[in-house]
Protein backbone atom coordinates (compact mmCIF):
# COMPACT_ATOMS: atom_id res chain seq x y z
CA UNK A 1 0.00 0.00 0.00
CA UNK A 2 1.19 3.55 -0.77
CA UNK A 3 -0.02 6.29 1.57
CA UNK A 4 0.27 9.99 0.78
CA UNK A 5 0.57 12.46 3.66
CA UNK A 6 -0.39 16.05 2.85
CA UNK A 7 1.89 18.85 4.05
CA UNK A 8 0.28 22.29 4.40
CA UNK A 9 2.08 25.41 5.57
CA UNK A 10 1.70 24.96 9.34
CA UNK A 11 1.37 21.17 9.40
CA UNK A 12 3.41 19.68 12.23
CA UNK A 13 2.51 15.99 12.47
CA UNK A 14 3.22 14.94 8.90
CA UNK A 15 6.57 13.36 9.78
CA UNK A 16 5.05 11.15 12.47
CA UNK A 17 2.22 10.30 10.07
CA UNK A 18 4.80 9.23 7.46
CA UNK A 19 6.58 7.08 10.04
CA UNK A 20 3.31 5.45 11.09
CA UNK A 21 2.30 4.85 7.47
CA UNK A 22 5.69 3.23 6.81
CA UNK A 23 4.87 0.64 9.49
CA UNK A 24 2.27 -0.77 7.08
CA UNK A 25 3.55 0.18 3.62
CA UNK A 26 5.20 2.88 1.57
CA UNK A 27 4.57 6.55 2.22
CA UNK A 28 5.33 9.88 0.62
CA UNK A 29 4.56 13.54 1.24
CA UNK A 30 1.98 15.36 -0.89
CA UNK A 31 2.45 19.11 -1.24
CA UNK A 32 -0.58 21.33 -0.59
CA UNK A 33 -0.08 23.31 -3.81
CA UNK A 34 0.25 20.19 -5.98
CA UNK A 35 -2.92 18.64 -7.37
CA UNK A 36 -1.12 15.40 -8.19
CA UNK A 37 -1.77 12.64 -5.65
CA UNK A 38 1.00 10.56 -7.28
CA UNK A 39 -1.13 7.42 -7.47
CA UNK A 40 -1.34 6.77 -3.73
CA UNK A 41 -3.85 4.26 -2.35
CA UNK A 42 -4.80 6.37 0.66
CA UNK A 43 -4.38 9.96 1.85
CA UNK A 44 -3.65 11.26 5.35
CA UNK A 45 -4.46 14.87 6.29
CA UNK A 46 -2.20 15.32 9.31
CA UNK A 47 -2.35 17.44 12.44
CA UNK A 48 -0.97 20.91 12.89
CA UNK A 49 -2.09 24.45 12.19
CA UNK A 50 -2.66 24.57 8.45
CA UNK A 51 -2.45 28.14 7.12
CA UNK A 52 -2.08 29.33 10.69
CA UNK A 53 -5.65 28.23 11.47
CA UNK A 54 -6.65 31.70 10.26
CA UNK A 55 -10.35 32.57 10.31
CA UNK A 56 -11.33 29.16 11.79
CA UNK A 57 -9.42 25.94 12.21
CA UNK A 58 -9.30 24.16 8.85
CA UNK A 59 -11.22 26.89 7.03
CA UNK A 60 -8.47 27.99 4.62
CA UNK A 61 -6.78 24.62 4.04
CA UNK A 62 -9.88 23.27 2.39
CA UNK A 63 -9.20 25.61 -0.56
CA UNK A 64 -5.68 24.27 -1.15
CA UNK A 65 -5.20 22.82 -4.66
CA UNK A 66 -4.44 19.38 -3.21
CA UNK A 67 -7.85 19.33 -1.50
CA UNK A 68 -9.63 19.41 -4.87
CA UNK A 69 -7.85 16.19 -5.73
CA UNK A 70 -8.51 14.73 -2.28
CA UNK A 71 -12.24 15.47 -2.67
CA UNK A 72 -12.28 13.81 -6.10
CA UNK A 73 -10.26 10.87 -4.74
CA UNK A 74 -12.73 10.39 -1.86
CA UNK A 75 -15.60 10.64 -4.34
CA UNK A 76 -14.12 7.63 -6.15
CA UNK A 77 -14.04 5.70 -2.86
CA UNK A 78 -10.40 6.41 -1.95
CA UNK A 79 -9.49 6.17 1.74
CA UNK A 80 -8.91 9.51 3.48
CA UNK A 81 -7.77 9.74 7.10
CA UNK A 82 -7.91 13.13 8.85
CA UNK A 83 -6.14 13.46 12.17
CA UNK A 84 -6.77 16.42 14.51
CA UNK A 85 -6.31 19.48 12.25
CA UNK A 86 -6.91 17.07 9.37
CA UNK A 87 -10.28 16.17 10.93
CA UNK A 88 -11.08 19.89 11.19
CA UNK A 89 -10.12 20.41 7.54
CA UNK A 90 -12.33 17.51 6.38
CA UNK A 91 -15.29 18.90 8.35
CA UNK A 92 -14.78 22.39 6.88
CA UNK A 93 -14.50 20.84 3.41
CA UNK A 94 -17.85 19.11 3.90
CA UNK A 95 -16.27 15.67 3.45
CA UNK A 96 -17.27 14.82 7.03
CA UNK A 97 -20.35 15.94 8.98
CA UNK A 98 -20.13 18.29 11.95
CA UNK A 99 -17.58 20.78 13.23
CA UNK A 100 -14.95 21.13 15.95
CA UNK A 101 -15.34 23.80 18.65
CA UNK A 102 -12.95 25.09 21.33
CA UNK A 103 -12.49 22.64 24.22
CA UNK A 104 -15.11 23.13 26.92
CA UNK A 105 -12.32 23.68 29.46
CA UNK A 106 -10.71 26.38 27.27
CA UNK A 107 -7.23 24.91 27.72
CA UNK A 108 -4.88 23.21 25.31
CA UNK A 109 -4.95 19.50 26.17
CA UNK A 110 -2.15 17.00 25.81
CA UNK A 111 -2.84 13.63 27.36
CA UNK A 112 -3.36 9.93 26.76
CA UNK A 113 -7.04 8.96 26.46
CA UNK A 114 -8.90 5.68 26.10
CA UNK A 115 -11.25 5.38 23.15
CA UNK A 116 -13.85 2.67 22.63
CA UNK A 117 -14.27 1.20 19.15
CA UNK A 118 -18.00 1.51 18.45
CA UNK A 119 -17.86 0.47 14.81
CA UNK A 120 -15.25 -2.14 13.82
CA UNK A 121 -16.61 -2.51 10.29
CA UNK A 122 -14.93 0.51 8.72
CA UNK A 123 -11.73 0.46 6.61
CA UNK A 124 -10.07 2.33 9.49
CA UNK A 125 -11.08 0.00 12.35
CA UNK A 126 -11.44 -3.44 10.76
CA UNK A 127 -8.29 -4.66 12.57
CA UNK A 128 -10.08 -3.89 15.86
CA UNK A 129 -12.91 -5.62 17.66
CA UNK A 130 -16.12 -3.88 18.64
CA UNK A 131 -15.71 -2.57 22.19
CA UNK A 132 -11.89 -2.63 22.08
CA UNK A 133 -10.19 0.10 24.07
CA UNK A 134 -7.48 2.06 22.26
CA UNK A 135 -5.05 4.18 24.26
CA UNK A 136 -4.11 7.13 22.04
CA UNK A 137 -2.91 10.67 22.86
CA UNK A 138 -4.88 13.85 22.17
CA UNK A 139 -3.28 17.30 21.86
CA UNK A 140 -5.55 20.12 20.81
CA UNK A 141 -7.38 23.32 21.73
CA UNK A 142 -10.29 22.94 19.34
CA UNK A 143 -11.53 19.36 19.63
CA UNK A 144 -15.09 19.56 20.90
CA UNK A 145 -17.09 17.69 18.29
CA UNK A 146 -20.43 19.25 17.51
CA UNK A 147 -23.27 18.51 15.13
CA UNK A 148 -26.99 19.28 15.38
CA UNK A 149 -28.99 16.63 17.27
CA UNK A 150 -30.84 15.46 14.17
CA UNK A 151 -27.54 14.96 12.35
CA UNK A 152 -26.07 13.07 15.32
CA UNK A 153 -29.09 10.73 15.44
CA UNK A 154 -28.73 10.06 11.74
CA UNK A 155 -25.00 9.37 12.15
CA UNK A 156 -25.68 6.97 15.00
CA UNK A 157 -28.25 5.15 12.87
CA UNK A 158 -25.68 4.69 10.09
CA UNK A 159 -22.78 3.61 12.29
CA UNK A 160 -20.85 6.77 11.52
CA UNK A 161 -19.63 7.24 15.08
CA UNK A 162 -16.57 5.03 15.08
CA UNK A 163 -14.69 5.86 18.28
CA UNK A 164 -16.01 7.31 21.52
CA UNK A 165 -13.98 8.53 24.47
CA UNK A 166 -14.26 5.90 27.22
CA UNK A 167 -16.39 6.87 30.24
CA UNK A 168 -14.55 9.60 32.14
CA UNK A 169 -12.10 10.19 29.27
CA UNK A 170 -13.96 12.82 27.23
CA UNK A 171 -11.29 15.53 27.37
CA UNK A 172 -12.98 18.37 25.50
CA UNK A 173 -16.77 18.20 25.96
CA UNK A 174 -17.46 16.49 22.62
CA UNK A 175 -21.11 15.66 22.11
CA UNK A 176 -21.97 12.04 22.86
CA UNK A 177 -18.28 11.43 23.68
CA UNK A 178 -17.49 11.36 19.96
CA UNK A 179 -13.78 10.95 19.17
CA UNK A 180 -13.98 9.74 15.55
CA UNK A 181 -16.52 9.76 12.74
CA UNK A 182 -16.74 8.35 9.24
CA UNK A 183 -18.72 9.63 6.26
CA UNK A 184 -21.84 7.80 5.08
CA UNK A 185 -19.88 5.99 2.33
CA UNK A 186 -17.38 4.78 4.93
CA UNK A 187 -14.17 5.91 3.19
CA UNK A 188 -13.45 9.26 4.87
CA UNK A 189 -12.50 9.09 8.53
CA UNK A 190 -11.63 11.84 10.99
CA UNK A 191 -10.53 11.75 14.61
CA UNK A 192 -9.09 14.12 17.22
CA UNK A 193 -6.79 11.56 18.92
CA UNK A 194 -3.44 10.96 17.19
CA UNK A 195 -2.99 7.32 16.13
CA UNK A 196 0.31 8.25 14.42
CA UNK A 197 1.78 9.11 17.82
CA UNK A 198 0.89 5.66 19.18
CA UNK A 199 2.72 3.19 16.94
CA UNK A 200 5.76 2.40 19.08
CA UNK A 201 6.01 1.04 22.64
CA UNK A 202 8.63 3.71 23.27
CA UNK A 203 5.91 6.35 23.43
CA UNK A 204 3.60 4.31 25.64
CA UNK A 205 1.12 2.64 23.28
CA UNK A 206 1.00 0.88 19.93
CA UNK A 207 -2.80 1.02 19.69
CA UNK A 208 -2.76 3.69 16.99
CA UNK A 209 -1.10 1.24 14.63
CA UNK A 210 -4.39 -0.61 14.32
CA UNK A 211 -5.88 2.27 12.35
CA UNK A 212 -3.06 2.00 9.81
CA UNK A 213 -3.22 -1.83 9.80
CA UNK A 214 -6.96 -1.57 9.13
CA UNK A 215 -6.27 0.67 6.14
CA UNK A 216 -3.69 -1.78 4.79
CA UNK A 217 -6.22 -4.63 5.06
CA UNK A 218 -8.89 -2.55 3.39
CA UNK A 219 -6.63 -1.57 0.49
CA UNK A 220 -5.30 -5.15 0.11
CA UNK A 221 -8.74 -6.30 -0.94
CA UNK A 222 -12.27 -7.01 0.04
CA UNK A 223 -11.41 -10.14 2.03
CA UNK A 224 -14.21 -10.75 4.51
CA UNK A 225 -13.15 -9.55 7.93
CA UNK B 1 -19.25 49.88 -0.24
CA UNK B 2 -17.87 48.81 3.10
CA UNK B 3 -19.45 45.87 4.90
CA UNK B 4 -18.96 44.79 8.48
CA UNK B 5 -19.74 41.23 9.45
CA UNK B 6 -20.27 40.18 13.05
CA UNK B 7 -19.77 36.47 13.63
CA UNK B 8 -20.99 34.96 16.90
CA UNK B 9 -21.05 31.47 18.39
CA UNK B 10 -24.51 30.05 17.71
CA UNK B 11 -26.96 30.67 20.52
CA UNK B 12 -27.11 27.73 22.90
CA UNK B 13 -23.60 26.46 22.17
CA UNK B 14 -21.11 26.56 25.02
CA UNK B 15 -18.82 29.56 24.48
CA UNK B 16 -15.70 28.97 26.60
CA UNK B 17 -14.12 32.30 25.56
CA UNK B 18 -17.21 34.22 26.65
CA UNK B 19 -17.25 32.31 29.94
CA UNK B 20 -13.59 33.13 30.59
CA UNK B 21 -14.21 36.84 30.03
CA UNK B 22 -17.35 36.72 32.17
CA UNK B 23 -15.33 35.29 35.04
CA UNK B 24 -12.45 37.72 34.59
CA UNK B 25 -14.53 40.91 34.85
CA UNK B 26 -15.60 40.54 38.50
CA UNK B 27 -11.94 40.01 39.38
CA UNK B 28 -11.39 43.59 38.20
CA UNK B 29 -14.32 44.88 40.22
CA UNK B 30 -16.90 44.94 37.39
CA UNK B 31 -19.90 43.26 39.01
CA UNK B 32 -23.21 42.17 37.53
CA UNK B 33 -21.94 41.35 34.02
CA UNK B 34 -23.60 38.35 32.40
CA UNK B 35 -24.27 36.61 29.10
CA UNK B 36 -20.82 37.45 27.67
CA UNK B 37 -20.02 36.13 24.20
CA UNK B 38 -16.88 36.59 22.15
CA UNK B 39 -17.06 36.54 18.36
CA UNK B 40 -15.24 37.85 15.33
CA UNK B 41 -15.39 41.07 13.31
CA UNK B 42 -14.70 41.09 9.57
CA UNK B 43 -14.72 44.24 7.44
CA UNK B 44 -14.42 44.36 3.69
CA UNK B 45 -14.97 46.57 0.64
CA UNK B 46 -17.39 45.17 -1.93
CA UNK B 47 -18.82 46.55 -5.19
CA UNK B 48 -22.30 46.06 -3.76
CA UNK B 49 -23.93 44.01 -1.03
CA UNK B 50 -25.29 41.23 -3.18
CA UNK B 51 -22.62 38.59 -2.46
CA UNK B 52 -21.83 39.17 1.19
CA UNK B 53 -24.30 36.64 2.57
CA UNK B 54 -22.92 34.00 0.19
CA UNK B 55 -19.37 34.82 1.34
CA UNK B 56 -20.51 34.30 4.92
CA UNK B 57 -22.17 30.98 4.15
CA UNK B 58 -19.21 29.64 2.19
CA UNK B 59 -16.19 30.95 4.09
CA UNK B 60 -16.49 33.76 6.60
CA UNK B 61 -18.73 31.85 9.00
CA UNK B 62 -19.50 28.18 9.58
CA UNK B 63 -23.30 28.03 9.69
CA UNK B 64 -23.20 24.83 11.77
CA UNK B 65 -21.63 26.62 14.73
CA UNK B 66 -21.85 30.36 14.05
CA UNK B 67 -24.44 33.05 13.34
CA UNK B 68 -23.54 36.16 11.40
CA UNK B 69 -24.94 39.64 10.98
CA UNK B 70 -24.08 41.90 8.04
CA UNK B 71 -23.99 45.67 8.42
CA UNK B 72 -23.26 48.21 5.71
CA UNK B 73 -21.54 51.53 6.06
CA UNK B 74 -24.03 54.33 6.61
CA UNK B 75 -24.12 57.11 4.02
CA UNK B 76 -20.94 59.01 4.69
CA UNK B 77 -21.65 59.70 8.35
CA UNK B 78 -18.41 59.36 10.28
CA UNK B 79 -18.47 57.94 13.81
CA UNK B 80 -17.19 59.74 16.88
CA UNK B 81 -13.52 59.11 16.05
CA UNK B 82 -13.83 59.66 12.32
CA UNK B 83 -14.41 55.94 11.75
CA UNK B 84 -17.34 54.99 9.55
CA UNK B 85 -20.58 54.12 11.29
CA UNK B 86 -22.48 51.03 10.27
CA UNK B 87 -26.19 50.48 9.93
CA UNK B 88 -28.26 47.43 9.35
CA UNK B 89 -29.11 46.79 5.72
CA UNK B 90 -32.41 48.32 4.61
Amino acid sequence: MRIGVVRFPGSCDEVDALAAARCVGEARLLWHADRDLHGVDAVVIPGGFSYGDYLRVGAIARFAPVMESVAAFSGRGGLVLGICNGFQVLCEAGLLPGALLPNSGRRFLCRQVDCVVTNAHTPFTRACGEGDLLSIPVKHTTGRYHAPEVMLDEMEAHGQIVLRYAPGHNPNGSERDIAAVVNRQGNVFGLMPHPEHAVDALTGSRDGLRVFESMREAVAGPVAA
Amino acid sequence: MRARILVRPKAGLLDPQGKAVERALPALGFEGVGNVHVGRLIELDVPDGSDVAAMCDKLLANPLIEDYEILYEADGLPGPNGTPTFDRPA
